[in-house]
């Protein structure tokens, strides 16, 4: 997932639930001749390339959180161990605090609002008419197919201070200080924008998936309902929500850990500026290191941040893997 | 049962309004890239533009080194892509079709690595390429490109080589094909389709990406067109009719590719969700 990826244009991770060929059966012999080995032959490029490519990066960044590595050091190709000064530093410190608290309020905010907008979409699709919904469904996909870096630059348009869209509607609107507003010179209104565009360039994910699992909860199940006197709410709550759950959960946990690495979005907007207000973890570990270049320091707040990730990513496989047990 | 007027009006106000929500960035920036320079900054915002001018993509692509950036793009997308491909297709085809010890680790091994945290890594990545004297080069990249693509090109794959039918290649192997032959002659054109859309999201991802880039390819000349993009306004200041026809250039491959893809990403969603 890409996705991109930067985040990937889709939830790839659903494209794998797909069935898997029945049991073993008896094959040819010829599938004998193939040898015990052929399999992790075959898997041998793929996963050279990921302990190479991956795994290697990931074992450097704990290396270098473990070294005294700025632009001296940097520059003359020393290696100077320091232990664990950096977390030391790091987790005494204010700011990484600072900033982590602020990354877990930003996710939390980004991912509610996604995912009640979102799924209250998702289910006015499945309610509307085959014209209207074609026309929402196309709305939705431009947007979802937007490429971020386009997409910022286009918010940093709607929102720019002489002539963007958003002041002069809102000046119309009757509130005249927005005329000339500039929304990159405050904290929350930096937040606002970069929420706004997170929010617009993800509910398309998630409606669009939530109402392609609408459409397969099977109608009798509601015709059962129906039959026993359940009202519209009643059949929602007893049919949709609970067919939908596993769905809402693995989409939920996808979104948080999306948002929580959302570095395109929030450093093109503003550089997690203004004085660094906006900074979440993955800019903070950016601006810190190659910023600040201070290589190492900015190694350990990005294994921490990879902790916080590796946690929440496993939380989520199990949810899906639960999911799907018998198909692996 | 029959709904009230209010009951069938406000699902689809409702649509016309997220509509509108949802399509104008976009055709606010395909209508910038499009308006004179007049129409852009004046007071009361043009909505329909009525004069056409092609002079912002003139200046959007009269910028240094423009060409360089397509060419860098195309080549390590295109790049990424291919490598991916060629190493996921030998992976996807044990994983669907073999028994062997430790497949289950494999496959929740590349679901692991789908959600590796590259924004995360840049330093860490940095570093290795610098060791390498490999900065302000497309090779890096590229590698590094192709294995963000990787597990989900795998993971895909093998959903399509599940879907062909077992039966098709035991009939080439009675036939007396080898079971490479067989994987040749019978899954492999079978596959097109998997392969085509796999491989267009794979070059949606890296067309895209950008931390990376801005961190290793300090130089023009190795640079990609997400740089280009984001550093336009830094260049062109408040010249949002150049930006905009920049985003619009940087963007139409992209919607093009994913509003013929999107039909695809869904039904590989509800083929899972079938099982509820």
């Amino acid at each position: 997932m890409t996705v991109q990826t930067e985040r990937p244009p889709s939830g790839p991770v659903d494209v794998t639930k797909r069935d898997e060929s029945g049991p073993a059966r008896p094959r040819p012999r010829a599938a004998f001749r193939a040898g015990a080995l052929t399999p992790y032959l075959l898997l041998l490029p793929a996963c050279a390339a990921t302990v190479l490519l991956l795994g290697w990066p990931l074992v450097k960044d704990v290396l270098l959180s473990f070294q005294n590595l700025n632009m001296a050091q940097l520059i003359q190709h020393v290696t100077e161990w320091n232990g664990v000064d950096n977390y030391k530093e790091v987790l005494t410190g204010e700011d990484f605090w600072r900033v982590t608290l602020r990354s877990i309020l930003f996710t939390a905010v980004n991912v509610a609002l996604i995912m009640v907008a979102g799924a209250l979409v998702g289910l006015l699709l499945a309610r509307l008419g085959k014209r209207m919904r074609v026309l929402l469904l196309v709305g939705l996909v431009l947007a979802w197919a937007m490429p971020v870096v386009a997409a910022t630059t286009v918010y940093q348009w709607l929102f720019a201070q002489r002539f963007g869209v958003v002041n002069w509607v809102l000046d119309r609107l009757g509130w005249h200080s927005m005329a000339d507003y500039s929304w990159t010179s405050s904290q929350m209104s930096t937040f606002f924008v970069v929420t706004v565009l997170i929010v617009w360039m993800s509910i398309p994910f998630v409606a669009i998936n939530l109402y392609a699992a609408t459409t397969t909860i099977p109608s009798e199940l509601y015709e059962a309902a129906s039959l026993d006197g359940a009202g519209g709410w009643k059949s929602f709550t007893t049919v949709t929500l609970p067919f939908l759950r596993p769905f809402l959960y693995a989409t939920t946990f996808l979104e948080i850990i999306w948002v929580f690495k959302a570095f395109v979005q929030v450093f093109t907007i503003n550089g997690g500026g203004p004085d660094r207000l906006t900074e979440i973890l993955p800019v903070y570990a950016y601006i810190e290191g190659v910023g600040n270049q201070h290589y190492g320091m900015g190694a350990a707040i990005a294994v921490l941040t990879i902790l916080i990730l590796l946690g929440l990513t496993a939380y989520y496989l199990r949810i899906v893997l639960k999911q799907e047990e018998d198909e692996l | 049962m029959k709904r009230s007027l209010f009951g069938r009006l406000w699902p689809n106000v409702t649509a016309v309004v997220l509509f509108i929500g949802f399509v104008f960035p976009v055709y606010w920036m395909f209508s910038t890239a499009f308006k004179p320079t007049g129409d852009i900054i004046s007071e009361n915002p043009v909505w329909f533009p009525t004069d056409i001018t092609f002079e912002h993509f003139k200046k959007a692509t009269g910028v240094d080194h423009f060409w360089t950036y397509v060419t860098n793009s195309l080549i390590v997308t295109l790049c990424a892509v291919g490598l991916s491909l060629a190493v996921a297709l030998a992976g996807s085809f044990a994983l669907a079709r073999m028994r062997f010890k430790g497949r289950r680790g494999f496959v929740i091994g590349f679901m692991v690595a789908q959600m590796a945290p590259w924004e995360v890594m840049i330093i860490a990545m940095y570093m290795i390429v610098r060791d390498a004297s490999m900065l302000n080069s497309l090779v890096p990249l590229t590698v590094f490109y192709m294995m963000m693509i990787l597990p989900f090109t795998i993971l895909t794959l093998r959903g399509f080589v599940a879907a062909v039918p077992r039966e098709l290649e035991e009939a080439a192997m009675v036939d007396g094909c080898g079971r490479a032959q067989a994987f040749r002659k019978v899954i492999l054109p079978l596959l097109a389709p998997g392969l085509m859309s796999t491989s267009l999201f794979g070059f949606i991802t890296a067309w895209n990406e950008f931390p990376l880039v801005l961190v290793l390819n300090k130089e023009a000349e190795a640079q990609t067109l997400p740089l280009w993009l984001s550093s336009f306004q830094t260049a062109f200041g408040n010249d949002w009719g150049a930006t905009m026809a920049a985003s619009s250039l940087f963007a139409v491959p992209i919607l093009i590719l994913f509003v013929f893809l999107q039909r695809k990403a869904v039904s590989g969603l509800t083929a899972g969700a079938v099982k509820g």
